[in-house]
């Protein structure tokens, strides 16, 4: 339970500029999820809150307290934080059981016997596990091992619970089965939690509030739906969404406060409240790029008023799902259409685009300059 | 906006006393800071010592040269340099190292490598036990090995006849002694060192590499030559410079078949020059020595690396099919049988039998036989003998107590700071303190162990630094010290080995549980380092247990190991005393061999 607040964090490592300029708040009781392809810096962000890495620049406070402060170079140990982690190697003690595991933390804060006996029988129930507390973790599988270290981590009563790509090491199924645990977790400790990963799915699915990283800087932060219904730039919109987005060069102009586009969906007024305060052009033509999700994309076999004619490129029928690809001039574009449904090859279809769910980006600025609604 | 440089700060009062704290309130900074100091302290300034002292006039040579004691000069560099004696002193001595050094690498080095293959790679039968076989001799001490030769070989010249002299067969100087006795001996204790880089490196090679060649339509021939010879080529030529460098190096061997009929090598002319002075040419040479091994090492360097070059090529072995010999195999398996036969199993035969026999090269009949050598005692002597048998003699059960007591004390000594060592190394790679560890660290490994110990000794037989360092000559604490700083290099090594194993994040998983430095350090790395350490203890153990090359310069009566024992009783012509005492350190490396590899798990392929 507890308010973080990042401010000018910059990181180096030698010359090598990896965190820049990080500005970011979290609230008391989000849980906050950094996303962001490998390498992006935000493990990074994690270390610098966890108190494992200095920054050379910004400050720190939680609760407003002061963690970091590089000027006075003061950097509070991690410890004295009030937090506590999960690695992404799990890093269980391996000569531990699982019992000592839990309990090395609570020893060492000299609590007594029956209290830490308590704590970590009441984290392993809650992690469904107190029938291993005797084993070592070598004896425990992937997923057994995950919840040790979830235990280990709650067992000290963090205000802050830091997770590091902690599923990334377990399968597809028991992946879900976590999720669904760590959000039920995160609902009865309330604790403030900042999980870092690069799986879009797990960010949408788990968070209260996404940090969308690029490159070592912070590119959006919003909720999970915002991210997804308008990421901020094109590189955030290839990023979230699987299919991927449907990505479509147009022109745009300006006209009388309407942003007028065509493209090979056809022409688009959109009117002026839809738009952002991102720069555009004020007259004359320019590049832009529509986006359009595949779901928002409806196929009808019948010719419908101001749905686009297009023929059946491929169709790829998956069961709960058919992803086909449409073909409209030289465009291709995919829709994702819910249950089975079968279609032949250049077979003519309508394409009905909701025109409100559509993205507009300036292709120069790469930003987003018309919001869906 | 972003800046792309790293900023720099105004330095407030508050910011200089966070900055200092943050420094001395982390343990590992200062245990950083004083292996450093200890580092320079047994490295560096002894190397400075040494050499500043072939620069020094010392008290022996007022005789000779006009000035006061602690003078500088040029004598002894010009003594071996440019003197008169300059040929028999340096120039002689270098080529005959150099010569022993360049024939032994020619021998070991194919032939350690055609094992390996042979070993590894093809369907030969009986590979578990012939490949134990082969590795023995590494285990054996090179000493013993060139007394095993003497026991074959000896002949009049130095008093005693040998076993081939028994059987009437003449055996002249030339073979008996000197360079191709020295050669052939150190070929067959070094070629184990290429058959473990090369075994090593073949076992790392996916054989799907060599049947993709197959595919290709190359026969066995071209595999072998294209294909699998380029991928072993790192492990060959590291195995390479390591055997040159460290057979020119070697003390033991090039004394006992040398020696006797004058053939000097870099090592042993050495030790005459420091035994009997002047001790600063002694030195001088000692630093002829090293740079030659520096020289080579960096020479290695430039091609492959030197870190490379000195750690076994490992890996996860891929898929391996082996490849069938077919018709030749009859004859690798016959060429196998008269290596082992040769090389093992006839000369430590003879070794052993000739420690129960009363005069060596008669024979073995009854009345030859006797268990004298091993406990008898002076009046029960057939012929006029000053020792009673081993067993009787309490200069063996000194040098035996002695030899435990070292080896013991010592590689506990190195195996701990190995550890350490190790763990600020891994912890520090990348850091300059990490590299600047390892590269101190490693220099003890570019030193012969007869310069080596040279160093120390011209550092502590005077007291230094106004008695801060306290004159060591002729003390125990001396030749541990000596074995503890020699195995610096390998110790710290499998330290690091260790230490990279212990992930660094459950050590800041216990950060972050609110653990200090010395909480972590009991509770988790000491826990888990504990099997490794117990591995490299028992290597340590091993290899201080035969040394000779190194603790020989410094041996006083009171302070003999059962090497230098058998070294001294072989010098004077108690062969089979001599014997007796090897197949003991033989048996108790055996033993401790097996020990280790039961308690510890430890591999030969490890040790050197």
């Amino acid at each position: 339970m507890s308010r973080i607040e990042l401010k000018h964090i910059d990181k180096f490592y030698g010359s090598n500029h990896v965190l820049r300029d990080i500005n970011l708040t979290i609230e008391d009781g989000d849980f906050m999820t950094l996303l962001g392809p490998s390498g992006c810096g935000k493990t990074t962000t994690l270390r610098v809150v966890s108190g494992l890495e200095k920054p050379q620049n910004g400050i720190m406070t939680i609760d407003g307290v002061e963690m970091i402060n590089a000027d006075d170079a003061y950097y509070a140990e991690p410890s004295k934080r009030g937090l506590n982690l999960v690695f992404q190697s799990y890093a269980l003690w391996p000569h531990m059981t699982v019992y000592d595991n839990i309990a090395f933390g609570l020893k060492i804060q000299k609590m007594d016997k029956a209290e830490i006996e308590r704590r970590v029988m009441d984290s392993l129930k809650m992690m469904r596990i107190d029938m291993y507390k005797d084993r070592y973790p070598t004896e425990l599988s992937g997923g057994q091992q995950q919840r040790v270290a979830i235990a280990r981590a709650v067992a000290s009563s963090p205000k802050l619970l830091l997770l590091d790509e902690p599923l990334s090491n377990l399968d597809a199924k028991l992946r879900i089965d976590m999720r669904a645990e760590l959000q039920r977790l995160h609902k009865q400790l309330g604790t403030t939690i900042i999980y870092v990963t690069h799986d879009q799915t797990e960010a949408l699915t788990m968070s209260t509030k996404i940090a969308l990283f690029k490159a070592g800087e912070l590119n959006q932060v919003s909720t999970p739906m915002e991210l997804y219904n308008n990421p901020i730039d094109l590189e955030a919109a290839d990023f979230i969404g699987n299919p991927r987005i449907n990505l479509i060069p147009g022109k745009a102009e300006m006209k009388g406060g309407q942003l007028v586009v065509k493209s090979e969906l056809g022409g688009h007024t959109f009117p002026g409240e839809h738009l952002t305060d991102e720069e555009r052009p004020a007259s004359g033509e320019f590049d832009c790029v529509l986006a359009v999700r595949p779901e928002q994309i409806l196929i009808s076999r019948e010719p419908v008023e101001g749905a686009l004619p297009v023929t059946v490129y491929a169709s790829q029928p998956a069961g709960s799902e058919t992803i086909v690809t449409l073909k409209a001039g030289e465009e291709e574009f995919l829709s994702k259409e819910i249950g089975q449904a079968h279609y032949e090859l250049d077979q003519q279809v309508w394409a009905i685009i909701d025109q409100n769910k559509i993205n507009v980006y300036n292709k120069e600025t790469t930003r987003l300059i018309k919001r869906a609604v | 906006m972003s800046k792309n440089t790293l900023p720099k700060k105004p330095l407030t009062q508050k910011r200089l006393k966070n900055l200092i704290l943050n420094v001395v309130r982390n343990p590992f900074n200062m245990i950083v800071l004083v292996s450093l100091i200890v580092l320079f302290c047994l490295i560096v300034i002894p190397l400075l010592t040494m050499i500043k002292s072939t620069f020094t006039l010392a008290q022996s040579e007022l005789r000779r040269v006009d000035g006061h004691v602690g003078d500088f000069t040029l004598y002894y560099w010009k003594y071996m340099l440019t003197g008169k004696l300059s040929k028999a002193v340096l120039l002689e001595p270098l080529l005959h190292s150099l010569f022993c050094g360049a024939m032994t690498t020619l021998i070991s080095v194919p032939l350690g490598s055609v094992l390996a293959w042979l070993m590894i790679r093809t369907d030969i039968p009986g590979k578990k036990v012939l490949g134990l076989l082969v590795t023995v001799p590494y285990m054996i001490p090179s000493w013993t090995k060139a007394l095993a030769w003497l026991a074959v070989f000896r002949n009049k010249t130095s008093g005693a006849e040998g076993f081939l002299c028994g059987l009437g067969i003449p055996i002249p100087d030339w073979l008996a002694y000197g360079p191709i006795a020295i050669i052939l001996c150190m070929s067959m204790h070094y070629y184990a060192f290429s058959y473990i880089q090369v075994s090593g490196a073949l076992r790392s090679i996916n054989s799907e590499l060599e049947e993709m060649g197959e595919i290709q339509g190359a026969n066995k021939a071209q595999i072998l030559r294209h294909i699998t010879l380029p991928l072993i080529m790192p492990s060959v030529l590291s195995a390479l410079v390591m055997t040159i460098s460290k057979s020119i190096g070697t003390y033991g061997v090039a004394a006992n078949l040398g020696n006797r009929i004058g053939y000097y090598t870099l090592a042993t002319k050495m030790r005459v020059f420091i035994d009997q002075g002047p001790q600063g040419v002694g030195y001088a040479m000692s630093i002829v020595l090293v740079g030659l091994a520096a020289l080579i090492l960096v020479g290695n360097q430039r091609i492959i690396g030197v870190r490379k070059s000195y750690a076994t090529v490992g890996g996860k072995g891929g898929r391996s099919t082996l490849m069938p010999l077919g018709k030749a195999k009859k004859p690798m398996m016959a060429f196998l049988f008269v290596f082992l036969f040769l090389a093992m199993v006839m000369p430590f035969f003879v070794l052993i039998m000739e420690t129960f026999q009363v005069t060596t090269g008669a024979g073995y009949s009854m009345s030859n036989l006797t268990l004298y050598n091993w406990i008898g005692t002076p009046d029960h002597a057939e012929r006029y003998i000053n020792y009673p048998g081993i067993f009787r003699n309490p200069e063996f059960s000194s040098a035996l107590g002695n030899t435990v007591r070292l080896s013991l004390i010592a590689s506990i000594i190195t195996a701990f700071c190995g550890q350490f060592l190790g763990y600020i190394s891994s912890r520090g790679r990348g850091k300059w303190y990490g590299n600047l560890t390892e590269q101190l660290v490693f220099v003890p490994y570019l030193m012969s162990g007869v310069a080596f110990s040279t160093m120390y000794f011209s550092m502590f037989s005077t007291p230094h630094l106004g008695g801060l360092i306290p004159s060591l000559y002729g003390t125990f604490t001396l030749i541990v010290l000596t074995s503890v700083v020699k195995h610096f290099p390998f110790a710290s090594r499998s330290g690091t080995a260790n230490m990279l194993s212990i992930s660094v994040e459950l050590e800041e998983a216990a950060d972050i549980a609110g653990a200090s430095f010395w909480k972590r350090m009991t509770s988790i790395i000491i826990p888990l380092a504990k099997n490794g350490f117990i591995s490299g203890f028992m290597l340590v153990f091993i290899s201080i247990a035969k040394e000779l090359d190194l603790i020989i310069i410094m041996m006083t009566p009171t302070t003999r190991t059962l090497s230098y024992l058998a070294f001294t009783y072989s010098q004077e012509g108690y062969n089979q005393m001599s014997d007796a005492i090897s197949v003991v350190v033989l048996l108790y490396i055996l033993l401790c061999y097996i020990a280790a590899n039961k308690i510890g798990g430890a591999d030969i392929s490890k040790s050197w």
